[in-house]
């Protein structure tokens, strides 16, 4: 039998742990921040580049979201706690600074998206896009034009080429650009309009860069929210994304930068 | 919107039919089995209850896709994939809304016990007669109970057609996916509507199998 500690012996255990819980606690104030951040599908690959700079660089982590920029403003005025949006477009992290669900004066373009007609396989696009016109496919994927910036570019494109009519009953829509670029990738749909970020570290396939002439430049903005006004890490992360480090992360992936 | 609800009612029935043609003779085979894999072909039937509806659609998409283990016999029909048709719908919700069937008219079948069976066979009917004369009939709340269920599951899907469908309107575009589309682009007034008619829709059938099996229960005491 173990003799039963003395009553200073248990003073001095209890002293102990106390001393460690305090410790502890003083430690905490000083533990990095988090960033929650909403992405644009289409920015998925360079913002995890990004994140992992800036955790590098600060300390503080960034926690991502992606999805399609029409799911996000929809969750955000219904109070969604992200801290930072990046979206693919300019006119919804606008109307959030103006309506005070952003921070008014906050919002900028970190990139420029180019959009690009894609098949997995080789020698399927042409470097003219006849395919279009002239090509044997059952479907092409496009993300969806009413919430993806994206998907109404490659909707304008096709309407500017004039083949809307022949290809509309061959679309199939992914709910963001990244589920149709999933659906061209596994070779469901032979076409897809996706983003150049999402191709262009990519060795196989065949694709077409689509001329800016053809559809309404992508500029994409991005904007402080409401739940990330006060949070220092949050404003860092935003001044982060205008650094020349950053800068040639996002133009690595085909964006073009104001 | 009607277009989409028209759709969604014509994927219910048909897989609701199909469901019954193929859910009631493996209910059958699965009331009836005593060895060990009997329980493990059931566990496998009912797996759709618990796995996330984004893993039966990941496994969809490769299974009907231009690569899968399928491709050889839809290049005979002149298909390259299922995934963006209503076919591939069907093949989704009938492996996704099977167990609904199967499980209430396995437990039907159960419930009978083996005396009525034996009984038609000692008047020398025929299996298949002893099936239809007397199986069926006595299961008959079990196969009432697994058609609405199975209907009014199908009619709910979303996950599933989210990941294989392509929100082509007039052939994937279901109800669901509609009212997940209303509410991403704000149009919240009709996206309230679709929502409180499936709510009203989806009380009703619920109410009706209870219903049912109270009928059903003071109809056998």
């Amino acid at each position: 039998m173990t003799p039963k500690p003395s009553l200073t012996e248990r003073r001095r255990l209890s002293f102990a742990a106390l001393s460690a819980a305090v410790l502890l606690l003083g430690v905490a104030p000083a533990r990095a921040a988090s960033v929650a951040v909403a992405v644009a599908a289409n920015f998925t690959a360079p913002a995890k580049q990004l994140a992992a700079g800036f955790q590098q660089k600060t300390g503080d982590t960034v926690v991502l979201s992606f999805g399609a920029s029409g799911n996000f403003f929809a969750q955000i005025t219904q109070g969604a706690p992200y801290e930072v949006f990046l979206s693919a477009d300019a006119k919804r992290p606008q109307t959030l600074a103006a309506n005070g669900l952003g921070v008014a004066g906050s919002d900028f373009t970190y990139a420029i998206g180019k959009l690009v007609l894609w098949s997995a396989k080789p020698g399927v696009v042409d470097d003219q896009g006849k395919v279009l016109s002239t090509g044997k496919f059952t479907h092409i994927a496009i993300a969806d034009p009413k919430t993806a910036p994206y998907g109404e570019a490659a909707v304008e494109t096709l309407k500017a080429l004039g083949v809307y009519d022949s290809v509309a009953p061959r679309i199939v829509t992914g709910e963001s650009i990244n589920q149709a670029y999933q659906f061209t990738a596994s070779g469901n749909a032979e076409l897809g309009f996706v983003a150049l970020s999402q191709v262009i570290k990519s060795k196989t396939g065949s694709e077409w860069l689509v001329p800016q002439t053809l559809y309404k430049p992508i500029v994409q903005d991005a904007v402080l929210l409401k739940p990330g006004a006060d949070d220092p890490a949050a404003k860092a992360f935003l001044a982060y994304l205008k650094t020349p480090a950053a800068l040639a992360i996002i133009r690595s992936y085909g964006y073009a930068t104001p | 919107m009607w277009p989409a609800v028209a759709l969604s009612l014509e994927l219910a029935t048909v897989t609701t039919l199909l469901l019954l043609l193929l859910g009631v003779p493996l209910a059958w085979g699965l009331a009836r089995a005593r060895s060990w894999w009997g329980e493990a072909l059931s566990a496998l039937v009912a797996l759709p209850l618990v796995l996330p509806p984004t893993v039966i659609g990941f496994y969809l998409l490769i299974l009907l896709g231009p690569h899968g283990p399928l491709a050889p016999l839809l290049a005979h029909f002149g298909l390259r994939t299922l995934a963006f048709s209503f076919t591939g719908l069907v093949i989704g919700s009938v492996i996704y809304s099977l167990p609904f069937m199967v499980q209430p008219v396995r437990n039907a079948f159960r419930a009978i016990g083996t005396a009525p069976w034996e009984a038609a066979l000692t008047l020398r009917a025929g299996p298949l007669d002893a099936f239809r004369a007397v199986a069926l009939p006595l299961a008959r709340g079990g196969i009432v109970t697994g058609a609405i269920l199975s209907f009014a599951h199908t009619l709910g899907e979303f996950g599933v057609v989210l990941m294989i469908g392509g929100d082509i309107p007039g052939r994937t575009e279901l109800l669901s996916i509609v009212i997940f589309n209303d509410v991403d682009t704000m149009q919240w007034s009709q996206a309230g509507v679709l929502a409180a008619g499936m709510a009203m829709f989806s009380f009703l059938v619920v109410l009706a199998v209870f219903l049912a099996e109270k009928r059903m229960a003071r109809w056998r005491a």
